[in-house]
């Protein structure tokens, strides 16, 4: 971590100079959170890193938390879940953040994934940072999936049920690969143990990936609205404080939204069913996932073949690792590309729509429009995209950051 | 300029998401309408009604609780209820919980404020062999466990049609028999269980005219509290917090201002 650039940083405190002669962490702070030069024209979009990171955060200390007071049995974990509401001192408060700070953590990801799409950040020279983005994605779905099933309600365990049962669409080794998920021949206590386990283990992985995201993005540097790259100092300022501060403003308006739901609507985003104990002899009527996963349970059910709606929905999340080649576009921003921009918020009200679909039986007119929606996803990703870049004019580039900040204030 | 148009199209987008999913949502609506009750510990400033409540433990404690259980309670947090741990030690004398004496053989002996509320069965298969096959819920979430939780179990506790006011439609969709229940807001309206309130079902310590409308806003509203016991803690704790970030992000706008106000 040895600085590239610029003279060492100075420390007056002997304890603090004492210790960064040997361990440079005060000087990589130095570095990297403070001098950091940041493009000096974000928007409001650029909060959502730092919101991410908070909740991520957050979703760990609670989590630990809880942990103490859990009892991870199928006889036990239901009425453990609600001993520690009831009888664990602010139990009630720990329980309700996580179980809330799951929704808002897609919430924060889900905008910062969309502002990566807008303002094409995942282009050159930042494909590796994307692509670790999709895997922190990826890593957090498995370990909502497996939290969301630890309070053994009607929901996790019929949730658990049909996300396992996908494995068994896998041609030859399904069935086996579906026993060997769930450590038995049914859904039972030791499947309950091991998604506990690893969904104490996996919130560990996802920091060590978001620790490799943000030494990617530390190289080349944040990406702009205008996706153009800095040019110099005055294309930039210090992250601190320019961007602590910003960040600590959107943090806080965020955070307003996250504690109106913890305290006055805690439920509102789960589903009733959740509880009623888990019951392996009564089916709901109805089996949803969270909201998170609507989109995707959308395109799974919009597919009649088993084993084609399995591939379709992990295809929607793999169509994004190989997002940075399918943009044939030289113009990183929405901005700048007059056409593309609008399709950009199609896929957004495609999403949504499958999202509405996720949510109500596929019957009626939700199987031909979750049918469309899935169809529209998949062509916006692989035909729209690599041929748009190539036909559309993009609109003239500012020559700098500076130049676009300072012209806009004078007009 | 540029940023006032992106809020439009991202309004616009959402927009035309949200009219294509309310069309749908329209195409779909078939369930029975709850009647709608004022529930005073609804919204971010609820409280739980104490006399109410005490009313409704009544209930739950005469008509209820010989079929349903409430597991998660324990008669200690009946002090919840703005009762006095003497008044709870009376309400519970007569109550006789199965326990081990010292020597392992099964005794009963009166209930104490540290056990959890008496099981109406030894256990789950007593209670499915006692009631046609299907054990009566736990009542401890069940305020929690029913879309519209409050609304639901009033509406049911009110929703009782004797077998001769049906009309013969309401049979055939049905399919209810003279020995079933027929309850207009039970989902499929065949339901196991009797109606279990009606007027002066219970006699009111206090005096309360017993409706059956007053008793099954008094169950519900000991139900609520049942399934909830810290509202109105979150809901005070809530308050604070959301006025302390509110002070924070007003602190942090200026702050990131004054930052900023060379660089803009």
């Amino acid at each position: 971590m040895a600085s590239s650039h610029g003279a060492p940083p100075v420390f007056k405190n002997k304890v603090v100079a004492w210790i960064d002669y040997r361990l440079p962490i005060f000087s990589y702070i130095e570095k990297e959170y403070h001098t950091f030069p940041t493009p000096r024209n974000f928007n409001y979009f650029w909060n959502f890193g730092a919101i991410a990171t908070v909740m991520l955060v957050l979703m760990i200390a609670t989590g630990v938390v809880l942990a103490t007071n859990y009892t991870p049995h199928a006889d036990m974990a239901f009425n453990s879940v609600e001993r520690i509401m009831r009888d664990v001192p602010q139990g009630w408060l720990i329980r309700y953040l996580h179980m809330n700070g799951a929704s808002f953590f897609f919430i924060a990801v889900y905008v910062h994934i969309f502002r990566g799409m807008y303002y094409g950040s995942y282009k050159a020279p930042r494909e590796l940072l994307w692509i670790l983005g999709v895997v922190i994605l990826l890593l957090m779905m498995a370990t909502a999936f497996m939290g969301y099933v630890l309070p053994w309600g009607q929901m996790s365990f019929w949730g658990a049920t049909v996300i396992t049962n996908l494995f068994s669409a896998i041609p030859v080794v399904g069935d086996a690969v579906v026993t060997w998920l769930w450590g038995g021949f049914a859904i039972d206590n030791p499947t309950l143990n091991r998604f506990y386990a690893l969904h104490y283990l996996l919130p560990f992985v996802i920091v060590a990936v978001v620790a490799l995201h943000v030494v990617a993005l530390h190289v080349h540097g944040s990406n702009n609205p205008l996706g153009i790259d800095p040019k110099g100092p005055q294309d930039t300022v210090p992250f601190h404080p320019y961007y602590t501060m910003k960040d600590g403003f959107g943090v806080m308006c965020f955070l307003i939204v996250y504690a109106a739901f913890v305290f006055f609507m805690p439920n509102a985003m789960g589903d009733v069913a959740n509880y009623i104990p888990a019951n392996p002899l009564v089916t709901p009527n109805e089996i949803t996932p969270e909201w998170y996963f609507l989109p995707f349970y959308a395109i799974l059910r919009a597919i009649p073949d088993k084993l084609g709606g399995v591939l379709c929905m992990f295809g929607a999340i793999a169509v994004l690792f190989v997002l940075p080649w399918l943009d044939t576009s030289r113009v990183r921003s929405c901005m700048f590309r007059p056409v593309y921009k609008w399709f950009m918020f199609v896929l957004v009200a495609d999403v949504l729509v499958l999202g509405f679909c996720g949510a109500h039986p596929p019957e009626g007119w939700y199987v031909p429009i979750s049918r469309i929606c899935t169809f529209y996803y998949f062509f916006h990703f692989l035909i729209l995209l690599p041929v748009l870049g190539k036909i559309e004019r993009p609109l003239p580039l500012p020559p700098s950051i500076a130049d676009a900040v300072l012209s806009k204030k004078v007009g | 300029m540029r940023s006032s148009f992106l809020k439009s199209a991202i309004t616009g987008t959402i927009a035309v998401a949200a009219l294509g999913c309310g069309a749908l949502a329209v195409a779909a609506e078939t369930e029975v309408k709850l009647p709608e009750v004022h529930w005073g510990f609804k919204g971010p400033f609820g409280t739980y009604d104490r006399g109410a409540a005490q009313r409704g433990y009544q209930i739950y404690k005469e008509v209820c609780s010989a079929c349903h259980s409430l597991n998660l309670l324990s008669y200690r947090n009946l002090v919840d209820l703005g009762l006095t741990e003497n008044q709870v030690k009376g309400l519970i004398a007569d109550i006789q919980v199965p326990d081990l004496a010292d020597d392992g053989s099964a005794i009963d002996r009166p209930a104490r404020l540290s056990d959890h509320f008496k099981k109406p069965f030894a256990n789950e298969l007593a209670a499915a062999a006692a009631n046609g096959g299907k054990a009566p819920p736990d009542l401890s979430v069940i305020i929690k466990a029913r879309e519209d939780g409050p609304n639901y179990v009033h509406a049911v506790m009110n929703g009782y049609v004797p077998f001769d006011k049906l009309t013969p439609e309401q049979i055939k969709e049905s399919g209810v028999t003279k020995d079933d229940n027929y309850n207009t807001y039970f989902p499929g309206h065949r339901i196991a269980m009797p109606a279990p309130l009606a007027d002066d079902k219970v006699q009111y310590a206090d005096g309360t005219k017993a409706t059956l409308e007053q008793e099954s806003r008094d169950v519900v509203e000991f139900l609520a509290w049942a399934s909830e016991p810290h509202l109105e803690d979150r809901n005070r704790t809530g308050v604070r917090v959301i006025l302390f970030l509110l002070a924070m992000a007003g602190l942090m706008y200026a702050v990131k201002r004054s930052v900023w106000a060379d660089k803009h």
